[in-house]
């Protein structure tokens, strides 16, 4: 079998859609993707995707769990005006004021169908008006269609996203809807390619979780379902950009960024920063306070409790469709990943339950 | 395709050089003369087989677009607009920038660092960059400069019931109708002007009308349709699919009646659909043709297009394809003595 190209996978998984609940379509891309690993995958009853590749240790093995969500934000459709015209609600953090003007795709009855968001145009808008945005239930999306035509094609609840080409920008960026979280998903394929070539005792299991958009369901049930030694989960965090906080942004290109503070393992966290270290490999702090916002917050506290890890991607522009990532990145967190999990052996789970000193 | 090479076209307002070659391209074999003046019109004759009238036709080139202003040091790029754009329609867009079209896109602050009161207020101008993935403002003068013009990257593409989505309707479908109104031949002199600098201020029309000193001049437009939810009620300008709209009053011109009478006399002499522009809101290069020299009977004809000033702008093909032939009879009407000319 000839190898995965991960870059083309990313920007095919960018333009597929999968939206909390609805992931469907990726995790058959993503299956597809991590068949070139492994044959031991299978899905879950909420729909997680997992993926098995052993490792040469002795049985029983360490277990290491990589867990990436699948969803994405997007909308839902509320009603059908006269003239055909949709009303929309949120699933997920969608910014309504990133959705005007869009080109998007309703995931009709039996097909997609292209629509646009409605704007006013400037000649019939005062001053005043134009510095004030509309919230979701004034927008409505305008399908080109005849009304009849457009209740037969569409029902209340059919999913909407925006509909966006993914763009490789200069300097090894790529610009799209999703890359929260396809960017993570994407690091775990670079992580395997990168254990290809190295020895790791423990198994490693990928798993692509559903329905973090909606309050991380889908690592909750996976963690408990295979009751790791380690888990790990990939998401993506804040860019720099005018406006962003400085203690909770962080350049692109400038490496993966290792989360620090109560919502992980500190022992498993200085090993990423280890490894880092020795591959000369330039990464970034993340703290926090609390939860993360991500998987990992479900992944802790599963059961009775689990070590567990978080490394994130910077993407500018978060929650729209335009979301900004450089590739080099997501090549680092796979290759980071791989050579922390290659140090990963019995001693080593052993010891990240133990706190106390004789 | 002929709406989707107009379309996609790269042509901000004194910035047409693309536009105005695609154009030139599609119409040199079926016209007797073209050239270009100072501004960049891009202007094409026929000489039809009497001496008149002289009925000059007028589209513009020109596009709402942006320009790149200033390169932070962190290399996300300043900008403003060219023409008429509502800030709101431009949160999270890509963009195509300069000659060589370099993509970018327009970012915005996540909905995670907001405060609740900014987020119900629209992204203004001077928090709005566009991002080519350049770290420093080296990496991103390697590709852009200042005074660069930036498009927005919409594809032109036919969606819905006989409707077709692009950027730039406003104007290149009166550029489209005028191509292929070119194509035929009629006995009177005409003229087609493809104008520059309409969106900065009806710019370009003015020159061009007292180079040729038409008799009459009908000018081509993609207006405003308003009919969706939330428009205000003197906004519902025209409805898509009802067919051509004749102006009648609009904010740079109150139209001639004995133009407009005709007009409608035209349309029903041939069957044709048509509606009046019921807004005053808007103008277009009419208002100052018909003020050339000592002056031109003029009227305009506008395919109803939704969104205009936006990236993704809609027509209907039926409207446009009866816009066609409402130009084709108006011509034919003019080649038998119409408007008493």
């Amino acid at each position: 079998m000839s190898d995965l190209n991960i870059r083309e996978t990313l920007l095919e998984l960018l333009t597929d859609w999968g939206v909390s609940g609805y992931e469907g379509n990726i995790t058959a891309r993503f299956r597809k993707a991590l068949s070139y690993f492994t044959d031991d995958i299978r899905v879950d009853k909420l729909g997680n995707l997992i993926a098995t590749v052993k490792g040469e240790g002795p049985e029983p093995r360490p277990k290491v769990m990589l867990a990436a969500h699948m969803d994405e934000i997007g909308l839902m459709v509320t009603k059908i005006e006269a003239q055909g015209f949709l009303r929309v609600t949120a699933v997920g953090g969608v910014d309504p004021r990133t959705q005007m003007a869009q080109e998007v795709v309703v995931h009709g009855r039996d097909g997609d169908y292209v629509g646009i968001f409605g704007s006013m145009p400037p000649h019939l808008t005062s001053p005043s008006e134009r510095g004030k945005s509309a919230p979701l239930e004034d927008m409505f999306i305008d399908l080109a269609m005849p009304e009849e035509r457009v209740r037969e094609k569409v029902r209340v609840g059919d999913l909407v996203t925006i509909r966006r080409t993914p763009l490789e920008l200069p300097f090894d960026r790529i610009s799209g809807k999703s890359l929260d979280n396809r960017a993570s998903m994407t690091a775990t394929l670079e992580c395997l390619q990168e254990l290809k070539r190295l020895h790791h005792q423990a198994d490693v299991i990928v798993v692509g979780t559903v329905q973090e958009e909606r309050g991380r369901l889908g690592a909750w049930t996976s963690m408990f379902g295979i009751e790791p030694d380690i888990g790990i989960a990939i998401d993506v965090t804040f860019g720099d950009m005018p406006g962003a906080p400085d203690d909770a942004s962080f350049p692109l290109d400038g490496g993966p960024c290792i989360f620090w503070g109560p919502n992980i393992s500190l022992k498993v966290a200085r090993s990423m920063f280890d490894v880092a270290k020795r591959l000369n490999m330039p990464v970034q702090k993340e703290l926090g306070q609390r939860e993360s916002g991500t998987d990992v917050d479900s992944m802790q506290l599963t059961g009775a409790g689990y070590p567990t890890g978080l490394v994130s991607i910077p993407v500018r522009y978060m929650h729209t469709s335009v979301e900004t990532v450089c590739y080099r990145d997501i090549e680092r967190t796979g290759q980071l990943l791989a050579h922390t999990i290659a140090g990963v052996d019995r001693a080593y789970v052993e010891g990240l339950t133990c706190f106390l000193k004789d | 395709m002929l709406l989707k090479r107009l379309t996609e076209a790269m042509g901000p307002s004194g910035f047409e050089e693309e536009i105005r070659q695609v154009i030139y391209e599609e119409i040199r074999d079926h016209v007797d003369r073209v050239y270009t003046d100072a501004l960049g019109n891009l202007i094409a004759e026929k000489d039809g087989t009497r001496p008149g009238p002289k009925v000059m036709l007028c589209a513009h080139m020109d596009e709402v677009s942006l320009m790149i202003t200033h390169i932070e040091p962190n290399g996300l790029l300043q900008f403003a607009h060219i023409g008429g754009i509502d800030n709101k329609i431009l949160n999270s867009q890509p963009v195509l920038i300069g000659d060589s079209k370099i993509p970018g896109v327009i970012g915005s602050k996540p909905i995670h660092h907001q405060s609740p009161e900014e987020r119900r207020q629209p992204v203004g101008l001077n928090s709005l960059r566009i991002d080519i993935g350049a770290s420093s403002r080296e990496e991103a003068m390697t590709l852009v400069e200042p005074g660069d013009v930036a498009i927005f990257a919409t594809q032109y593409e036919e969606i819905g019931e006989r409707k077709a989505k692009s950027k730039s309707f406003d104007d290149r479908i009166g550029c489209a109708v005028m191509v292929e109104t070119l194509k035929k031949n009629f006995d009177v002199p005409t003229v087609y002007v493809f104008a520059v600098q309409e969106e900065i201020g009806l710019r370009g029309a003015g020159p061009a009308a007292f180079r040729v000193q038409p008799d009459i001049s009908l000018v081509l437009e993609g207006t405003l349709a308003a009919d969706f939810p939330g428009s205000p009620g003197h906004g519902k300008a025209t409805i898509q699919g009802n067919g051509p709209a004749l102006s009648v009053v609009d904010s740079s011109s109150i139209h001639n009646r004995k133009f407009l009478d005709h007009m409608v006399q035209v349309a029903e002499a041939n069957n044709l659909p048509y509606q009046y522009r019921k807004t005053v809101a808007g103008g277009n290069d009419a208002g100052r043709i018909h003020i050339s020299r000592a002056g031109v009977l003029s009227g305009v004809i506008s395919v109803p297009t939704r969104y205009i000033h936006a990236p993704a702008q809609l027509i209907s093909l039926d409207d446009y394809e009866n816009t066609i032939a409402l130009v084709e009879q108006f011509l034919r009407s003019v080649e038998q003595g119409g408007l008493g000319q």
